[in-house]
């Protein structure tokens, strides 16, 4: 009994920082409408700015002003953030401003390494608080009863701030429609910013606080995004009693499960989540999010024509010229777009089932991995030959798609696309903790091609064959009916509902297809490299293909493999120099704010523009 | 004349409000029925019970006898009946005839194939349900570029695609300028009158509905509180206080009537 | 008080006004007519400079606004009531209001919420409830009144009788003169002839982003081949 009530005491102690980041996360996408997938990299500064501002600071005025200042500190760098990437991009259309926060998570990875070096930092102990208090027999912390005890109050200045003062009153109207609230003559710039600095600021109040508990690395900023997108799902989007009863639940269900089923710990967090979002699914406190209703929406997408005759001769002599690849390249370029192909089919299933479909996945890497895993344990344990390993890999990419499909398409928006990030996040813990037969954290390896396509040079055409082939597969496919339904239901569903189509199943149906597409890339991946490890079903793998194909241009057929091409051959080249994240993330940002349409949006546009490319509409 | 569509004692509650109390018509085969009232009378929570985006507390729908109520959209637009909304519900990122062409698809049970290409499906009969509303010459056309009133008009083709027996349009005419009202809707009387298609619309323009409707009805807080010929509804004491007002805004109707 | 000057806008590559030219006299009402798709919206959402016109001016009160953020236009003493309500559903009537406060202008009635539950009785029974629990009709006072708590000098109505009841557009007409009364400028944009004849003392006509007809209520009635040609009665 002491043992269990010292636990929830630790556990509603690790909900306080919880709380701090989530409602920061939850306030500011509120009012931007951006998922800002960089909080978590705030939440890492908060630490690191509060360890050395603790260095400086005596006493224990000095502990709580370090985690005052570092809140302070963070804030304003969050408004950096947001006056130099954000402002820039907010007429962009919607979710493409996380492909910017995405950049930024790069920027301060690197930053934070420059500055602090990679060791990782041990939190110095609050002043005062050093001692433990025995509970029922039990120790606990003094400085986990003072957690426990500050939560509440953040929480309800929060609440206070939000629902009484004329702040909160502008805060909650920008929610809905900030345009109107700008007619109403309100600085909605600077309303924006105010946001911004506070959920940074929270963000960074949570990494100070934690510090004598958890001490800085350069890994907390993925590791908490995590758990922050699961508490603010559950909570609902934009609920602050929400986001602190969900910390309470994920803290205290992890205590718990560290010490009762050690090996489930990973997976909880999100069986819990995809519980709730099945009853509701809109989280504990959430509204349903209309789509639209926040004015912004951005040019209307364009209608789709087959391509002619020009642009298929121009499409073969590129797959020809592809093809000479090995006989004039050397064999690193075989093996560089060997990689490239494989990327870019799994960037193009994201971008039919996104951009079609308008189905956003936060989780896509889940088919990847996936199809990845389903090769990889075939041919260990049953010693399955590549060319069924080859289908079976898709065949159960697909499969998992048609379960996951099911759960994640019972909610719409944002909510849908956190599901699709914890069903991701699942079958990675799976795959991670269940290492008798998954190889764990080791991976899977010797996984290598039948003899005859064991080099290079025809492991290269089988690719290219296969990769081409799915990538004007899904082309095709969204010429067809099946293409042109799955776009009527993400224009108009009332409209598509009314006739007759059962807009639900084909999402559902798009789903499982881009899943399967992804799990043939997946299983490609398997036997071009040899081996598997976990980090292809990992959030940044998902991350990967989501930028990719924003950058190459959401409203377009072609952005999918574009962005992909562009982007794997970049890394490529970056990852030769010791602080290559910098460069890449400061390059997105770049592609971001000068091509908010993507890059083949873009040069569309050029192309119109300078008259190389004619509109249609303009004829007339 | 034969019922089309039957409707017994219809209710929804939303809470303790009683938005549709006990709502009971019958629509004819040919009918052109308008249904009026104020804001918040019940209208649109009526109308979406028709059309099965919403599930009503009590009552039951009839098409041609059948009972539909329960059914959703889909499955009543199956059975032959086609809706035009009161804020547009288009595809923008189509071409107009593609609009149409997809209603065919979907008629046909083709919405699940990949093979052929969707644009060349149904063509020739997408572009004559174009021309029906007028729009053939605009078929290429981008449909995010179109004019309000064109989008309303290209929504009738699309609804007409399916060939229905029945026709709901809410509020068919808000937001058109009033010529392009008067020709809407004279639109719809010669579809209803060529086709044997029978309507009901809701509208809130009493020229519009004064020239075409055959019947009228009125609901308020949910009740129908009147229900007969266009006469007999302008002059109904009690609608004029509820719902139509002293009359500043319907001299041109009154005009219309005299001339 | 308000004058464009060959005033431009596009959409896109879509020229939506071409060459606007008119003035709007302090204490007057003017009415913007013309069909739907005309450019009556895009009108006044250039003079709020929530459209940046290309080309043209806009001054107010002397001063070219031309340019100006949307929220700096509305400080200056201009109150936009949008087409669409455009209301707050999430909040209360009273927390709406609250976002329109702005400070006493010199020279202006100073609105306060008494004073609009007055102006709107059935705004006053429902001041704790949310938005989206009001009708139509009631949203559409709620509009006005959230712009009126903004103190504003000159108020740009977008058509505020479309989709609304009859009986309701009559007391739409009624607020309209009241506020004629209390020294507001109003610039409403139309469809409805009657309600206009009702209201305005001016009338702008514009059709397809072009001015076709600035005059007087009375010089629009001697030339009836004008009203048939652009308002289609």
């Amino acid at each position: 009994m002491g043992l269990f009530f010292a636990q929830l005491l630790t556990g509603l102690a690790n909900a306080g920082a919880l709380f701090m980041v989530a409602s920061g996360l939850s306030l500011i996408f509120g009012v931007t409408r951006i998922v800002n997938f960089a909080h978590g990299s705030f939440y890492m500064l908060g630490a690191y700015v509060g360890y050395t501002l603790m260095q400086v600071l005596p006493g224990v005025v000095g502990f709580w002003g370090a985690v005052l200042l570092a809140g302070i500190i963070v804030g304003l760098i969050g408004v950096i953030v947001e006056i130099c990437v954000l402002r820039p991009v907010y007429s962009a259309p919607e979710l493409f401003q996380l492909v910017a926060t995405f950049g930024v998570i790069l920027v301060i990875q690197d930053l934070t390494l420059m500055i602090w070096g990679a060791e990782d930092l041990l939190g110095p102990r609050a002043p005062g608080l050093k001692g433990i208090v025995r509970i029922m027999d039990e120790p606990v912390p003094q400085y986990d009863l003072a957690l426990i005890a500050i939560t509440p109050f953040v929480a309800f200045a929060l609440w206070y701030l939000i629902t009484k003062t004329r702040v909160g009153i502008l805060v909650r109207a920008a929610t809905q429609d900030r345009e109107m609230v700008g007619a109403l003559g309100v600085n909605q710039s600077w309303l924006f910013t105010g946001v911004f600095f506070l959920g940074c600021a929270l963000a960074g109040l949570g990494g100070a606080v934690q510090l004598p508990k958890g001490g800085a690395d350069l890994l907390m900023d993925f590791n908490i995004l995590t758990s922050v997108f699961v508490v603010v799902v559950i909570g609902g989007m934009g609920s602050l009693p929400g986001a602190y009863l969900a910390a309470v639940i994920i803290s205290v269900l992890n205590v718990f499960g560290v010490s009762y089923m050690p090996k489930s710990t990973l997976v909880l967090m999100f069986l819990v989540m995809v519980v709730v979002l099945m009853f509701r699914p809109f989280g504990l406190f959430g509204r349903e999010e209309v789509a639209g209703e926040h004015g912004q929406v951005g040019e209307p997408e364009r209608p789709i024509k087959p391509a002619g005759l020009k642009i298929r001769l121009l499409v073969a002599a590129a797959l020809v010229l592809l093809g000479l690849i090995p006989v004039m390249g050397s064999n690193f370029a075989v093996v560089l777009v060997t990689d490239i192909l494989i990327f870019c089919l799994f960037a193009a299933s994201l971008q039919f089932m996104l951009g079609m479909g308008g189905l956003v996945s936060f989780g896509h890497a889940a088919f990847f991995g996936g199809g990845a895993y389903v090769a990889a344990l075939f041919v260990t344990y049953a010693h399955t030959p590549m060319e069924l390993a080859l289908i079976l890999a898709p065949l159960g990419a697909g499969l998992a798609a048609v379960l996951i499909g099911w759960v994640c398409l019972r909610s719409t928006g944002v909510y849908f696309a956190m599901l699709t990030l914890a069903f991701a996040q699942l079958l990675w813990s799976l795959v991670f903790q269940w290492g008798d037969i998954t190889g764990g954290d080791d991976g899977l390896v010797n996984i290598w091609p039948s003899a005859w396509a064991s080099s290079n040079m025809v492991f290269f055409y089988l690719t290219l064959v296969i990769c081409a082939g799915g990538i004007l597969l899904l082309r095709h496919a969204a010429h067809s009916p099946f293409g042109y339904a799955l776009r009527a239901a993400r224009d108009s569903s009332r409209q598509a509902e009314a006739m007759g189509i059962n807009t639900k199943r084909i999402q559902w149906v798009a789903f499982a297809f881009a899943g399967a597409m992804a799990g043939v890339a997946g299983g490609l991946f398997v036997f071009s490299k040899g081996s598997v490890f976990p980090n292809e079903l990992e959030i940044a793998r998902s991350f990967d293909a989501l930028i990719v194909v924003f950058l190459g241009g959401v409203k377009t057929l072609s952005g999918g493999w574009v962005g992909g091409a562009s982007f794997e051959a970049t890394k490529d080249y970056l990852t030769r120099f010791e602080y290559w994240r910098l460069a890449l993330g400061l390059l997105i940002i770049a592609v971001v704010i000068l091509a908010p349409e993507g890059i083949v949006g873009s040069l569309r546009k050029l192309g119109e523009r300078t008259g190389i490319l004619n509109n249609a509409e303009d004829k007339r | 004349m034969s019922a089309v569509l039957t409707v017994e004692h219809l209710s929804r509650s939303f809470g303790a409000i009683k938005a549709v109390d006990d709502v009971s018509f019958v629509l004819r085969q040919g009918e052109l029925l308008a249904l009026i009232g104020p804001n918040g009378a019940g209208k649109s929570t009526c109308f979406n019970m028709l059309m099965g985006q919403l599930k009503p507390t009590s009552g039951v729908v009839k098409l041609n006898g059948e009972k539909i109520t329960g059914l959703a959209p889909r499955q009543i637009w199956r059975k032959g009946v086609g809706r035009t909304f009161q804020i547009t519900a288009t595809y923008s990122s189509m071409t107009v005839i593609e609009n149409v062409q997809m209603a065919l698809i979907s008629y046909h049970r083709r919405i699940y194939s990949m093979l052929p290409y969707a644009h060349r499906m149904y063509w020739g009969r997408a572009l004559e349900l174009l021309d029906t509303v007028g729009m053939a010459d605009q078929a290429d056309r981008h449909c995010a570029v179109l004019a309000y009133g064109d989008l309303k008009r290209l929504e009738l083709a699309v609804a007409l695609a399916h060939d229905p027996k029945l026709l709901l349009m809410d509020e068919p005419t808000a937001g058109m300028a009033p010529r392009e009202r008067i020709a809407l809707m004279q639109l719809t009387a010669d579809i209803v009158r060529d086709q044997g298609v029978s309507c009901l619309f809701t509208e809130h323009d009493m020229d519009v509905v004064f020239a075409h409707a055959h019947r009228i009805m009125v609901l308020n807080r949910g009740q129908l509180i009147a229900g007969g010929s266009v006469d007999e509804i302008r002059n109904n004491p009690q609608v004029q206080e509820v719902y139509l007002g002293g009359g500043m805004l319907f001299n041109a109707a009154e005009e219309k009537a005299d001339a | 008080m308000l004058e464009l000057k060959t005033v431009n806008a596009f959409y896109g590559k879509a020229h939506v006004l071409n060459d606007l030219s008119f003035t709007v006299g302090h204490g007057k009402v003017v009415a913007l007519l013309g069909r739907n798709g005309a450019g009556k919206t895009t009108t006044m959402k250039s003079i709020m400079q929530m459209v940046q016109p290309r080309g043209g001016t806009v001054s107010y009160q002397g001063q070219d606004i031309t340019g100006w953020a949307p929220h700096r236009v509305a400080k200056a003493g201009l109150g936009y009531v949008p087409e669409e309500r455009r209301i707050f559903t999430q909040l209360t009537v009273l927390e709406n209001l609250e976002v329109g406060r702005q400070p006493p202008r010199e020279g202006c009635v100073t609105w306060t919420e008494e004073m609009l539950f007055e102006l709107f009785p059935n705004l006053a029974e429902r001041r704790g409830n949310r938005g989206k629990a009001l009708s139509g009709g009631e949203q559409q006072m709620l509009t006005i009144a959230r712009t009126l708590m903004g103190n504003p000098a000159l108020v740009l109505l977008d058509e505020p009788s479309e989709g609304i009841a009859p009986v309701i557009v009559e007391q739409m007409a009624h607020v309209i003169l009241k506020l004629k009364n209390e020294g507001l400028t109003v610039l409403l944009s139309e469809q409805n002839l009657h309600f206009a004849q009702a209201v305005a003392d001016q009338v702008v006509i514009i059709e397809s982003g072009t001015q076709k007809f600035a005059g007087s209520l009375a010089d629009l009635q001697a030339h009836p081949e004008i009203r048939d040609a652009y308002l289609s009665v």
